[in-house]
């Protein structure tokens, strides 16, 4: 099956993104595909390469782009939304690519599921 | 449809806007804050209680045990963990969350 | 990174924006409503329940003059029907817990109770929910 996933808020602020990230992860492990990611609000934070945590705990950022660079997951940073808070091309992570709205449109009308992730 | 619940229903009306407008019948999953939502001997578990004659429920596995809880579930409540999220979602039709 | 393209040729769905918090405390009804101007341009059957503080997001008479500069995208609301974006529900029990009627709102609505309410929302394909 194919699940699209709607990803709402930032890392570290919010648990969403790390939620998601999980369902991803088992979801393709069990099998489907995840054809695409779409980061909304404060979700296109989590695209932001300049990202530093601490290093013992999860850096939501690189596991992103891991996982789109080893699954091919299309991973979305909506531009409005972006723009308004300085997520632009020069600072965005490996495996994220800027685009807009329309694409979770797509995503709604081209997956069999797509799962919200928010506060 | 999937109903997904992620506030906890001592700060939000998430829970219960889900159960007011969850169509009979749909399962009702409890994830992140949400989880404290399948916890027994609160003051909302009356309530959870009575509304999982209409909906089957759920609750992550990862999110009770990062939160020290896993042992307060109440019983009939079915403990899943993210694989079993994935399936509720492949099997249950279309989803909304309940921010 | 993996663009993706879907095949979305004649598919058309059933999308609901619930609509759960009120504005202008957070950025959520500005910018879904922003995905619901994008969406009417994919033909798609949109419609949008307010519910909760969901119903704030339409009030008359919102002005944000004194405020830092937020911008009032009240109006907006009433610009949807120019874009075929005509299904908007509002459930009866949030309006009335909040002392509203449907005077209240600046833009024509359906108020439905919530019995009604949780059939709409169970018929949709795709609930974007903020």
């Amino acid at each position: 099956m194919n699940i699209g996933i709607l990803v709402n808020e930032g890392p570290f602020t919010h648990q969403a993104s790390d939620s998601a990230y999980m369902f991803a992860k088992a979801a393709i492990a069990k099998g489907h595909a995840v054809p695409r990611v779409f980061f909304y609000y404060d979700g296109v934070n989590n695209g932001n390469k300049l990202s530093e945590p601490q290093s013992d705990d999860r850096d939501l950022v690189k596991l992103w782009g891991r996982l789109a660079d080893e699954h091919g997951v299309d991973l979305v940073v909506c531009v409005a939304a972006g723009l308004r808070r300085g997520i632009k091309d020069d600072v965005l992570a490996e495996g994220f690519r800027i685009s807009g709205l329309g694409q979770l449109i797509e995503a709604g009308m081209g997956c069999d599921r797509l799962v919200t992730f928010g506060d | 449809m999937l109903h997904i619940v992620v506030k906890s229903p001592f700060e939000r009306n998430a829970l219960e806007s889900c159960l007011r407008l969850a169509e009979p019948g749909s399962p009702i999953l409890l994830i992140e804050d949400g989880v404290y939502g399948a916890l027994d001997n609160t003051n909302v578990a009356p309530a959870v209680k009575s509304a999982m004659a209409d909906h089957p429920m759920y609750a992550l596995d990862a999110d009770l045990k990062a939160r020290g809880v896993a042992d307060r579930v109440i019983d009939g409540i079915e403990v899943v963990d993210y694989e079993g999220f994935v399936d509720l979602v492949v099997d249950k039709g279309p989803s909304n969350t309940w921010l | 990174m993996a663009e993706f393209e879907f095949e979305t040729e004649g598919v058309v769905k059933k999308f609901m924006f619930l609509n759960r918090k009120a504005p202008y405390g957070t950025i959520y009804a500005l910018e879904v409503l922003e995905t619901v101007l994008i969406s009417a341009a994919f033909d798609q059957e949109v419609a949008l329940a307010f519910v909760d503080d969901g119903v704030y997001q339409i009030m008359k008479g919102c002005d944000t003059a004194a405020t830092s500069g937020m911008k009032n995208f009240s109006k907006t609301y009433r610009a949807l029907e120019g874009y075929d974006v005509e299904q908007l529900f509002v459930e009866k029990e949030s309006m009335e817990a909040r002392g509203l009627t449907e005077d209240d709102f600046i833009v024509d609505v359906q108020v439905v109770p919530a019995s009604e309410m949780v059939a709409l929302i169970a018929a949709q394909d795709v609930v974007i929910s903020g």
